[in-house]
């Protein structure tokens, strides 16, 4: 199949069959780091990105669903150079050990803060919930999206 | 004798400069005679094996350690940048590779600032002081009129050189001396101060970050098709319609060993499926009663070694109590499954792999393939957070040997899920008996304890050590051997730290290992420190004595009871709280190793008392690492530690049936999730300036689990002594 998805702002000619998990396509055909494989099974979230507003598991995502779609990885959240609100939270709170499933816990984040820009501390919690880490940098985790949410 | 020391010995002018300069060249360093050198210049004295300046001023620090998202790459560069006198980003860090770096065994056992940090910082000292001896002997000036900032030696008359113009009259392949003038603690400007880690930003913004991302041209994708069960055997295989899947490049067979490579990724992975259900396997394997662990691991034959035997006068006992405790086979659990890349050309093969042995690892690929070692370079790349012996190197090898059958193009390789939590080396389930009595005043008159244990290393160094080399090539592993005291291994913080007038601890170590097992982050000590504890707070309840209050009768070493103290102060410990109202507080401590990091913790636990569920609440610790270099990151590693260990001490253990793993995603291994994270952690560092660096990454394993389940037989009454202490029904 070819489709087009608006990725990280940007329209992109994609070429993967359409039964393609999204995160090959982003990976694999489109050289992307930011999405995760931790499992495969949409059990751990290190593979999480937005689609439209909402969060999904891209490792269980077709691409034949995403058609047409935005599609917003952790790099479209910002740069290095010019951080995004909760790239800045993550990087001021410390808020990574190993970092492998963060880029998916800030995807998570960015849809809750998306629908609720002021979420309180029980509201991200309960959003994390499909997210796994295994370093322990919860803590921190959620003191970044608290910050982000304070912004 | 090189030419230039040579010269140097040669030249009068030069006294004071050769003063500073090396004992003995080469190895010889460290032999009978002299004083060991620092960390891990024992074993590779040449300071340019550590530091380089070149002509431009560029600083490369080189060190045989990995990061492992433990913050290791911002520690030492903070050690370095302190002790030369160079800003931070002015430095470059090689970090593990054979082809570039020391050779410093493993990154494991929380030992990379004792070894590799006390390494790089004795010899950045030197380095610095060399510099400053050239500018001086240029100015004809004294040495310690001279100061060093920003890589550059300046004079009190306003002369001034840059490192680089220094540097290029100096020969750097000098041993090292062990005597390197440090700097004061009050003079810090860079260790002991929580500088950002300098890995973090291309973490959370996607930069390649990790040997998943790396994406050589040509690169081809491969995934394992690994047996059913242990030491199964292929017996049939047909992969006639795999080969012909577009996309396919390869399909694998080496002995039982099976793989398929494709052009892209996703293919791979069908193909892998349609590969696996075209295999007919051999099976072997007999698992012991997951549900009967410890009646199991009692059964087996076991080398017993009495790792303390203390027979002191104590009073007459008033009073026996006995125990014993458990814990099951744990996964190290990656969030990111095991992967890497490998590349043959032209006879030389190159692996990327986040293994925690760069040169252990070549070492035992180099044998699986027959190949000579130094044909083999491996570079260490990150990867996900690895907590001990993973799949690392497993995958490493699946990659190196799956290069051999497509040389020229570079071969990626990524374990499923299920492989990962299926195939990769667990913690070793383990059993602990102990007695003890009290005398008539509450004191611990006598101490009886026995553990029962695997070993905690079957790590690489050998072909046999690798899956790919034991299906491949039909190699095994070498007999298990116990890691010896006082590090220990399955014994490791058997030994209590507590005054004990009379002890007796035996270590009963068990070869036969139906389980795969290795290193997990603390090895022994999680259940150890779990068991001694729990223990100490039963036998501070017959006591009648507070729990803090038992401990600090019982020890007497400062640093330890400082750490104590700070825990219970600053978690607000309440003596005399009455038990078994549903909210509980537990408290546990000990010393890593004996030999390594302070580490006290309480907490507050709740237990449902219809369910019996429990849930932990609030922690609070207190470290003491001897030096910090970076409180934040050294924070960062005990709070990772306490809800890393809430989730074993809860939640995990690895399932079996009589033949197969049966936990092999996390459904079935399921660990914390947010919902279970307590409400606030603190982490408090008790300052220790000047004082030798004490490894801290594993500190909290072993108090946390201890303190959690005397918090919740606190709260509920209810004393568990088998781990996990929530078990959650399997879904």
């Amino acid at each position: 199949m070819s489709g087009r998805i608006e990725l990280n702002g940007e329209w992109r000619e994609v070429r993967s069959e359409g039964d393609t998990p999204l995160l090959y396509v982003l990976r694999d055909e489109l050289g992307l780091n930011g999405a995760k494989y931790g499992c495969g099974l949409g059990q751990c979230g290190a593979c999480t990105v937005l689609v439209d507003d909402e969060a999904v598991f891209s490792c269980v995502t077709p691409l034949s669903m995403v058609d047409g779609k935005r599609v917003t990885t952790v790099e479209g959240l910002g740069t290095v150079e010019h951080p995004g609100p909760l790239q800045r939270a993550f990087v001021e709170e410390q808020a990574a050990q190993c970092g492998f499933c963060i880029p998916g816990m800030m995807m998570r984040a960015a849809a809750l803060l998306r629908a609720e820009p002021h979420a309180d501390e029980k509201r991200i919690r309960e959003a994390l919930q499909p997210n796994l880490c295994r370093c322990g940098t919860h803590m921190r985790i959620l003191r970044a999206v608290k910050k982000a949410a304070q912004a | 004798m090189n030419a230039r020391r040579e010269f140097l010995r040669r030249s009068g002018g030069l006294v004071v400069a050769f003063s500073l300069a090396p004992y003995a060249h080469g190895q010889g360093a460290a032999k009978a005679g002299k004083p060991r050198l620092p960390g891990s210049l024992a074993k590779d004295p040449y300071l340019d094996a550590w530091i380089r300046v070149d002509a431009s001023g560029a600083v490369t620090v080189f060190t045989g350690k990995a990061e492992l998202g433990q913050g290791i790459k911002t520690a030492i560069l903070q050690v370095a940048a302190e002790e030369l006198d160079v800003a931070m980003d002015r430095i470059a860090l090689v970090t593990a590779d054979t082809a570039r770096t020391p050779n410093e065994g493993f990154t494991a056992g929380s030992h990379s600032l004792q070894d590799s940090g006390t390494a790089i910082r004795n010899a950045a000292a030197q380095v610095r002081a060399l510099l400053v001896q050239e500018a001086a002997r240029r100015w004809n000036a004294e040495a310690r009129a001279l100061t060093t900032a920003n890589g550059i030696v300046s004079a009190p008359d306003g002369r001034r050189a840059r490192y680089g113009e220094l540097a290029a009259a100096l020969d750097l392949h000098v041993d090292a001396r062990p005597d390197a003038p440090l700097k004061e603690a009050s003079d810090f400007r860079v260790m002991d101060r929580p500088v950002p880690r300098v890995d973090i930003p291309a973490k959370v913004t996607g930069g390649a970050a990790y040997v998943h991302d790396l994406r050589l041209p040509g690169m081809l994708h491969a995934r394992v098709v690994r047996p059913p069960s242990y030491g199964a055997t292929l017996a049939a295989f047909d992969p006639r319609s795999v080969e012909q899947r577009p996309g396919v490049v390869k399909v694998v067979r080496d002995g039982s060993f099976v793989a398929v490579v494709a052009e892209r990724e996703w293919t791979a992975i069908q193909a892998m499926a349609e590969l696996a259900r075209a295999c007919r396997w051999n099976e072997s394997a007999r698992l012991p009663d997951e549900g009967k662990l410890g009646a199991f691991l009692a059964s087996l034959p076991s080398k017993d070694d009495v790792i303390l035997d203390r027979g002191g006068a104590s009073a007459a006992p008033a009073r026996t109590l006995e125990a014993s405790y458990s814990r099951p086979y744990l996964a190290h659990g990656s969030i990111g499954p095991s992967c890497a890349v490998a590349h043959l050309a032209d006879g030389r093969l190159t692996v990327w792999s986040h293994t925690q042995g760069v040169y252990p690892d070549r070492k035992a690929i180099a044998e699986m393939l027959g190949m000579p070692e130094e044909k083999i370079r491996l570079v260490h790349a990150e990867g996900a957070g690895c907590y001990g012996h993973n799949g690392a190197d497993d995958a490493a090898a699946d990659a190196a040997l799956i290069a051999t059958h497509v040389s020229g193009r570079p071969v990626r390789v990524q374990w499923m899920r299920e492989q990962e939590l299926a195939w990769e080396p667990f913690g070793a389930a383990m059993l602990v008996r102990v007695r003890a009595a009290l005398d008539s005043r509450g004191r611990i008159a006598d101490w009886e304890y026995a553990v029962w244990s695997n070993t905690h290393s079957t790590r690489p160094g050998t072909g046999g050590s690798l899956l790919a080399g034991q299906s491949a090539r039909g190699l095994r592993l070498p007999p298990p051997r116990a890691i010896p005291q006082p590090e220990g291994g399955g014994d490791r913080n058997a030994i209590p730290l507590y005054v004990l007038p009379r002890a007796r601890v035996t270590s009963r170590f068990l070869e036969d290992m139906p389980v795969r097992v290795s290193a997990l982050r603390s090895l022994g000590a999680y259940m150890n420190v779990f068991a001694v504890e729990s223990f100490m707070d039963e036998l501070a309840d017959a006591a009648g004595a507070d729990p803090v209050d038992f401990r600090l009768a019982h020890l007497d070493d400062p640093r330890a009871r400082d750490v104590v103290r700070t825990a219970a102060e600053r978690f607000g410990w309440k003596k005399g709280a009455a038990a078994g109202s549903g909210v509980g507080q537990g408290f546990a401590f000990a010393r890593y190793k004996n030999l390594a990091a302070y580490c006290a913790i309480a907490c507050e636990a709740e237990v449902d008392l219809e369910t019996g569920k429990p849930r932990l609440k609030r922690v609070v610790a207190a470290v003491d690492s001897g030096q910090v270099v970076n409180p934040d990151g050294l924070r960062n590693q005990i709070e990772g530690a306490i809800v890393q260990s809430s989730s074993w001490t809860l939640y995990e253990r690895v399932a079996f049936d009589a033949r197969r793993i049966r936990s092999i995603d996390w459904q079935t291994y399921p660990i914390l999730r947010f919902d279970s994270v307590p409400e606030s952690v603190e982490v408090h560092v008790v300052d220790r300036p000047g004082a030798p660096f004490l490894g801290s990454g594993e500190a909290g394993q072993g108090p946390m689990a201890a303190a959690l389940a005397n918090a919740i037989a606190h709260a509920s009454r209810r004393r568990l002594r088998d781990l996990p202490l929530a078990r959650r029904e399997l879904s």
